[in-house]
């Protein structure tokens, strides 16, 4: 068993690298030159030509990369922002908490409405209970994150004046973007969950917990509900992915000082550093929380388990 | 009837089951009847799509909700009908008084839960007074019966060859020692040698528990070595049934039960070739108005095309079939033969 | 319900038979959502298809400050935004341009994802491992960052985007295809067809391809939705077509500024997007149901 989370951890390091990786090589596919950003307009090209030698930008693409790499983890320097000329690192970091947070607070909402939804409206098909939530998702499924928040933002704020239009002052900041990144995640959970349920009540062992006089309760609280409940495991993680997706949507929509609405802003700048390092911050999240999932998906399911410890025939 | 009666654990009167979708009906079991005397096996036989495994499901009243109906007929457990109890109190029947052990061991048994758990599991549900150590107990001596060590209780079925979980899942059927059980093809997923032993298992158990039994299969060798009595089953009606010597050594048989005896090869025979019975069977939702097998029969005559036959009777061998109309027997059938 | 055809053993032909098409039809027409969801699709690609002989581009992109947020009217049905232009042209045009994009990153996504996933699950081994690994750390990146990254180094017009969509879009295909070619060299008729003497190729290509149009098909209708909604919100953001170029996404942006007294610039093009995305998944989700009845028993 330790084995497997060791194998699995390890794997980490190339993921982050190959993440590195992928967002280095497309972000120099444009020609770009820190030098003239950050030192501006009028100094002379020689001086620019000096800093981009320190810098090593006149180097060959992978040496670029490695050195990047070697300062991204020893140094936890992702180098200067071409616009506030300050350190990456320190801009970013209290942002990328707020995002945290943010996803945080998303998975959670969107794991308590999709899958207890999920799971009755299968127990019930059919029924009122199923084809509600059911014809509602469906909906929501069309709706992208942006315009539920700005639905969001045009009842709650302007009309109603309930809740602040920007900002994360107070607790109330945090419940319209909140919402409109959990609820499509909560749809897609409930959809996923429910799935998942139909398919395991299908199975021949229901059949044979039934033939023992198992009671329907019984033969879905305890037969079915772990069976289907395995795969949301890992759903709820690659949640996250969505989430923080509608993460940078929300930051942007509610003026949230996230890493998202950094990076967005950022772009029109060209402020190569800070967006490459906000990318490759969110999706080292991303990763770390997926090996989490993995890793108690293998400690849940007793198949899995087997395999990684001393199995007898 | 009374003393006939006592003698029997399973009566089933003129059963009629469908399945009935948005599309079709399926009309699966079509006026059939059974006995099983206490004590006794019954073979029920026949080629998939007779109707066997629709019959078992509907004594435990385990049809799929949405589509399958029993339209009428009764089914005497004991003496009681089953089709007049509520659901609670068929669920104090299942696994306890009847039980039953499905063809496929492979999906049968939940893959998150321990064989001890699920064993244990049959046990509680009809034992609500047993202390822990005593469920540990009744679990340990189950598998022992089936012949798996007790120390395996803690492991998961995968971890299971496909004779193993077999034997847990007749484990789990008679942890209650129940005085049916209903076994559905259960060695037809195993292999050859492994099919051996499961069935030696169920003969000796049978012998130490007494328990009566419906082994539902396809296969006339089972039947030979195990069954009591047999019927044999097509299109949702029993052809033929009777004792197993009546079946195996009988002079006169349905012509159904010929095809299936000459399907089968012969080591003794000199034949170059095996003999199928010719055509498939009929499309359930669309039966022939006459004998369900007229179309595939070779001694088909004009009324077989038109009527149902009776159920006519030499002891306590049985026939469906016009053949045995006492004027058609004097006969010998010749009329008319057409396909 | 079996078809009675003669079975060609060397080929299974008999199987995948004529009547295979006109049967999915029949089920397909049987869901009221998915009839709907069809018309509603037909509709409005009448309406984008046929909508510059009646509305020009001009319209669209004129900027009329005397009819600045104006509400609807009889010359323009839809009201005018802040610029004055013609909102609903401005959703024709939009949505040219808009589901144009999609489709084609659709089909594009579909074929190098496909194509990935086929190559994975046939050769097997090491080919097979390369690649689902350097998939998963692909996917590791969530999408709308890497397509932002992709759209900020390439720049935005009409290919990078497509582009960008099919790099984020493709992955959903590998992992699909890749079983479908898995689970179905392993059937048993594939075994039946090499027995019967075919050879590789044609195994693919009449066995495996043909189950593996039907889940490529579903997967695809109800991916066109996601990848319409996915253009929408980069264009929202500022990452979609350069102006004057109208995009829904984009056109929800300015609105947001004019939100407290003109919603109805709004309403119209978020309106557009949901109405175009449901009738996508409705007819998707009716090709799932009619393409494997069981599922839904």
């Amino acid at each position: 068993m330790h084995k497997y989370v060791i194998k699995r951890i390890l794997f980490l390091i190339p993921t982050i690298i190959g993440v590195t990786l992928i967002i280095y090589f497309v972000m120099n596919l444009t020609p770009g030159d820190p030098g003239r950003a950050i030192l501006g307009t009028g100094v002379p090209q020689e001086a620019i030509d000096a800093y981009n030698h320190n810098l090593g930008y006149d180097l060959p693409f992978f040496q670029k990369f490695l050195n990047y790499l070697y300062n991204m983890f020893i140094n936890h320097d992702f180098g200067i922002s071409y616009v506030t000329k300050q350190s990456v690192f320190a801009e970013i970091w209290p942002r990328y908490i707020v995002t945290l947070k943010l996803a945080f607070i998303g998975v959670v909402i969107s794991a308590l409405l999709g899958i207890p939804l999920g799971i009755y409206s299968a127990v019930k098909q059919y029924s009122l209970m199923d084809t509600i939530p059911s014809l509602v998702s469906f909906f929501l499924a069309a709706v992208p994150t942006f315009v539920l928040g700005l639905v969001l933002l045009y009842f709650f704020s302007l009309k109603l004046n309930w809740l602040p239009s920007y900002g994360l002052e107070s607790w109330k900041g945090y419940i319209m973007p909140a919402l409109a990144i959990s609820i499509p995640t909560a749809a897609q959970n409930f959809r996923f969950t429910k799935s998942s349920m139909l398919e395991a009540i299908r199975q021949d062992y229901v059949r044979t917990a039934r033939a023992k006089g198992a009671p329907e309760s019984a033969v879905i609280w305890k037969h079915v509900l772990k069976n289907a409940l395995l795969p949301v495991i890992t759903q709820i993680g690659m949640s996250l992915g969505m989430l923080l997706c509608g993460a940078v949507v929300a930051e942007q929509l509610f003026s949230v000082q996230g890493i998202g609405s950094l990076i967005v802003e950022r772009i029109t700048f060209k402020d190569e550093p800070i967006i490459i390092a906000g990318t490759i911050l969110i999706s080292i999240c991303f990763t770390v929380v997926m090996l989490i999932v993995d890793i108690i998906y293998a400690f849940i399911d007793p198949r899995i388990r087997a395999k990684y410890t001393k199995a007898r025939g | 009837m009374g003393e006939k009666d006592e003698k029997l654990i399973l009566d089933i009167q003129d059963l009629n089951v469908i399945y009935k979708t948005d599309i079709e009906t399926v009309s699966a079991v079509n006026g059939i009847s059974l006995k099983i005397e206490k004590g006794k096996t019954l073979g029920l036989v026949g080629e998939t799509g007779a109707g066997k495994t629709t019959t078992a499901l509907s004594i435990l009243r385990l049809l799929p909700q949405a589509t399958g109906r029993i339209l009428s007929g009764k089914i005497c457990f004991d003496g009681e009908d089953l089709l007049t109890k509520s659901e609670d109190e068929m669920r104090a029947v299942r696994g306890n008084l009847i039980s039953m052990v499905f063809q496929d061991p492979m999906s049968s048994l939940n893959p998150v839960y321990t064989v001890g758990q699920q064993i244990g599991e049959a046990i509680k549900l009809h034992n609500h007074d047993l202390s822990h150590e005593e469920v540990e107990g009744r679990i340990d001596e189950m598998l022992q019966l089936v012949g798996i060590m007790p120390s395996r209780k803690a492991e998961y079925p995968h971890q299971f060859s496909g004779g193993m979980k077999q034997r847990v899942v007749i484990a789990m059927a008679l942890c209650c020692e129940p005085e049916l059980l209903i076994a559905d093809e259960p060695t037809t997923a195993l292999d050859v040698t492994i099919q051996a032993q499961v069935l030696a298992m169920i003969r000796e158990l049978r012998e130490r528990l007494g328990t009566s039994m419906l082994m539902i299969t396809h296969d006339l060798g089972i039947v030979a070595q195990i069954c009591d009595e047999v019927s044999v089953m097509y299109a949702g009606k029993i052809v033929e049934s009777g004792t197993v010597e009546d079946l195996f050594r009988g002079e006169k048989h349905h012509p159904y039960t010929v095809g299936l005896f000459n399907s089968i090869p012969n080591i003794s025979s000199r034949a170059t070739r095996l003999k199928p019975i010719p055509g498939l069977m009929p499309d359930p939702t669309n039966l022939p108005v006459g004998c369900e097998f007229a179309p595939r029969c070779e001694h088909c005559m004009e009324i077989c095309k038109k009527e149902k036959p009776q159920v006519y009777s030499e002891g306590t061998h049985k026939f469906y079939c016009h053949l045995f109309d006492s004027e058609n027997l004097k006969t010998g059938g010749s009329e008319n033969e057409s396909k | 319900m079996f078809k009675k055809n003669k079975v060609n053993a060397e080929t299974l032909d008999g199987y995948v038979s004529q009547g295979k098409w006109k049967e999915i039809w029949r089920r397909y027409k049987k869901s009221k959502g998915a009839m709907i969801g069809l018309i509603m699709m037909a509709a409005m690609a009448a309406a984008l298809i046929l909508a510059p002989l009646f509305v020009s581009y001009e319209s669209a992109t004129t900027q009329d400050f005397s009819l600045m947020l104006a509400t609807p009217s009889a010359e323009h049905i839809f009201g005018n935004d802040g610029y004055g232009r013609d909102i609903f042209a401005r959703i024709i045009y939009g949505g040219r341009t808009s589901v144009a994009i999609a489709l084609i990153a659709t089909v594009t996504s579909c074929i190098v994802g496909s194509m990935l996933g086929a190559v994975a699950g046939y050769f097997g081994g090491r080919t097979d491992s390369l690649i689902m690994r350097s998939l998963d750390i692909f996917m590791s990146v969530p999408d709308i960052l890497f397509t932002m990254a992709v759209v900020y180094a390439l720049g935005a017009n009409f290919v990078n985007l497509i582009v960008a969509l099919t790099l984020a879009y493709f992955t959903n295909y590998v992992r699909l295809v890749r079983s479908e070619v898995l689970t179905l060299s392993e059937q048993d008729y594939v075994e039946a067809s090499r027995a019967g003497g075919a050879n590789g190729l044609r195994i693919i290509l009449s066995h495996i391809i043909p189950n593996a149009v039907g889940v490529i098909i579903v997967n695809t209708t109800l991916n066109i939705a996601k990848i319409i909604l996915y253009e929408a919100t980069l264009s929202f953001l500022g990452l979609g077509m350069p102006a004057p170029q109208p995009e829904w996404g984009q056109m929800l942006s300015e609105a947001r500024e004019y939100m407290r007294n003109t919603p109805h610039l709004m309403f119209f093009p978020a309106a557009a997007i949901i109405i175009t995305a449901c009738s996508v998944n409705l007819v998707g989700d009716g090709l799932r149901d009619a393409l494997d009845p069981h599922l839904k028993s």
